[in-house]
């Protein structure tokens, strides 16, 4: 029961974990972008489509990083290279995500997908417990395992994430020692969106393998939350994610249990729990201070 | 400023052309709840649109709006098809109820047509589809095909079209097996793929092996059929999600009603009314039978042509979660009562927060 519970977890917690990690670096780099909805849902409806037309998980998944990517392309230009309000040009971003998907996705409402294989690694797969939870599921469960341990190292122990979080944190500096700002913000914006795209195809291709309108219904927002929550550390995103997940999918198992908590009361407890840990984390101002990248969702114009 | 102007002109002619090119006998207008593409609710409710299309081709035009709030916003958009020159409105969400109202007294010309409330008004009528007809058909056939006795029932709100659908369930199922039970679930979305799927996984990994559902998506039965258990479609026919999983599908159709009232509009004999129909008048239908032995599906037929004739469900005996009798033998529940249900029948381990 506890093993098909966590099988249920990890499901519900991967494409937030994965989105909140994408928008994580794009975070540190000191650019908001809020459109991370609208680029899962176009992840999600390419990604189908993709599937749908090739017959192929893997081209589905790839396709689906690509849509996030070109959506991103178009918001890191615009807020970039323009200098557009970060956060209206995010909140566009997701409008025009949500609409474009529709209008893509006209085509394949009503079809069956494809759904992902599932991927057992031999030897570990047959470790009792530990082997079918962690080691028999789809391939993008252990490429959001692998992203976890890749943004960890890349952000805090190599050259490229101490760059990353110079500019997120003091542009003007970085700057002035000779970084271009823009290229890493722009770079950091691209892989926000390839991972939010994925995000979407997960949910396309292997939680829910059909393609509806607004088949994301804000996870995209949560994984927003996330980020704060974690307060820009990697790991505590993976916290964050496997907590919301557990949250959600006890609930369900209390009221099929018949515990008789009002149900309404329990659909919040996902958000409750959230806040709750919010809250503690934030108790400590000197260590989230530490954390939050000071240029966070400052424009930055390189004075020629 | 030249510009300006030219592009203004050639907006109102080109405005002025689209108008002309588009006299139809009656303009028809749709506000919906969900997008198009949610293959459910309001999907059921495009396909009646596209319906009243191919009826009528050029002598109608048909406008419709998608994803519109229940609150405010609804009341924007349905003022703005009123003023469009729409002569009919259907609002097609329970929530549109209030503001369906208000903006039918400020436009006394225009025929509104609200689905599933129950206020109306001389040019305001409302409509609705007796879904727990479908449901009594579906209890049998789970209680039937149970082994273990126990199904899931995935719902959205706890309102009485809801509680009715659990109710007229268990007593179709408890004709066929009287120690029936239901685990209820509620998800509190009527549309969120991914958590429906999360609440087919919690109930599959509790036994149940017939999953039910009151929300819209495909993702429960999808699980259904993962876990090599059975269920029943919602509001359209999910077989193709579902080949081996799904038993049949109360599917909505609103095409004939949506054709017969365009029709009246045409003809000038449109009057308010209030509409409940279901099996009979061909408003709810069953999907074709499938998985299923064939003395279940004889059974299941014999319920349909049962109720089309005109019996009703919810007919007495029936006795509530105290065991107390609340509809006398013989006796059938009036429709106001099980449109306005708020209790559940002996047998549902749920409680209502009241």
């Amino acid at each position: 029961m506890f093993e098909a519970i966590l099988l249920t977890v990890i499901t519900a917690a991967t494409p937030l974990l994965i989105a909140a990690l994408g928008e994580l670096v794009v975070e540190r780099s000191g650019v908001l972008n809020l459109g991370v909805e609208g680029m899962m849902i176009m992840g999600a409806v390419v990604g189908f489509a993709a599937a749908n037309l090739t017959g192929s998980g893997t081209l589905g998944a790839l396709a689906a990083v690509l849509a996030g990517v070109c959506m991103a392309s178009l918001f890191g230009f615009l807020v970039l290279y323009l200098a557009t309000n970060q956060v209206a040009t995010g909140l566009s971003l997701t409008i025009l995500g949500l609409g474009l998907s529709g209008m893509i996705g006209e085509a394949f409402i009503g079809v069956p997908g494809l759904k992902l294989p599932r991927l057992d690694i031999p030897l570990l797969s047959d470790i009792p417990f530990i082997g079918p939870v962690f080691f028999q599921q789809d391939a993008l469960v252990y490429v959001a395992f692998a992203l976890v341990a890749l943004v960890s190292y890349v952000l805090f122990r190599t050259r490229m994430g101490l760059i990353l979080r110079a500019v997120g944190d003091n542009h003007g500096s970085a700057h002035a020692l000779g970084y271009s700002v823009l290229r890493v913000r722009f770079l950091a914006v691209l892989f926000g969106g390839g991972c939010a795209g994925l995000a979407g195809g997960y949910m396309s291709l292997a939680y829910t393998p059909q393609w509806v309108e607004n088949m994301t219904a804000g996870r995209g927002w949560i994984a927003l939350a996330l980020v704060v929550f974690s307060s820009w550390l990697p790991l505590r995103v993976v916290g964050g994610a496997y907590l919301f997940g557990a949250v959600t999918v006890l609930t369900f198992h209390a009221q099929a249990q018949g515990i008789g908590i009002p149900s309404q009361f329990l659909s919040s407890l996902p958000y409750l729990a959230t806040i709750l840990v919010l809250v503690v984390i934030s108790a400590n101002r000197r260590l989230t201070l530490v954390n939050t990248p000071a240029c966070l969702g400052k424009p930055f114009v390189p004075d020629r | 400023m030249k510009n300006l102007l030219k592009a203004t002109a050639a907006a109102a002619v080109f405005t002025a052309m689209a108008g002309a090119a588009h006299a139809a006998d009656v303009k028809a207008c749709w506000v919906y709840v969900g997008p198009v593409g949610d293959f459910g609710w309001t999907y059921q409710h495009d396909q009646g649109r596209q319906a009243v299309v191919a009826e009528f081709g050029d002598k109608v035009e048909t406008a419709f709006l998608e994803s519109v709030p229940e609150g405010p916003d609804a009341e924007r958009a349905i003022e703005r098809f009123a003023r469009d020159g729409c002569d009919i409105v259907f609002t097609t969400s329970f929530g549109y109820m209030n503001p369906t109202v208000k903006v039918a007294k400020k436009y006394p010309d225009v025929k509104f047509e609200h689905a599933t409330g129950y206020k109306s008004a001389d040019n305001l009528a409302t409509y609705n589809s007796k879904f727990h007809e479908g449901r009594y058909i579906i209890g049998q056939i789970a209680g039937k095909m149970s082994k273990t006795g126990v199904a899931g029932y995935i719902t959205s709100f706890p309102i009485p079209e809801v509680i009715s659908g659990i109710n007229a369930f268990m007593l179709g199922a408890q004709t066929v097996n009287p120690d029936f039970k239901v685990k209820v679930v509620w998800a509190n979305t009527w549309f969120d793929p991914a958590k429906e799927a999360d609440a087919a996984k919690a109930l599959a990994d509790q036994g149940v092996d017939i999953m039910v559902q009151h929300t819209d998506s495909t993702a429960p039965l999808q699980v259904a059929q993962e876990r090599g258990i059975h269920g029943f479609g919602q509001a359209s026919d999910m077989i193709a999600f579902a080949p081996k999983s799904q038993y049949t599908a109360i599917i909505d159709e609103w095409g004939p009603y949506y054709i017969e009232r365009i029709k009246e509009v045409m003809e000038g004999t449109w009057e308010t009314k209030q509409t409940w129909s279901g099996l009979a008048e061909g408003h709810v239908v069953m999907a074709p039978y499938t998985n299923l032995p064939d003395d279940v599906v004889a059974m299941a037929k014999e319920t349909e042509a049962k109720i089309s004739g005109g019996w009703e469900p919810f007919t007495g005996p029936i006795f509530n979660q105290e065991g107390e009798k609340v509809v006398e033998d013989g006796v059938t529940l009036e429709d106001g009562a099980i449109l306005g249900m708020d209790w559940y029948v002996q047998g549902v381990d749920d409680k209502l927060s009241k």
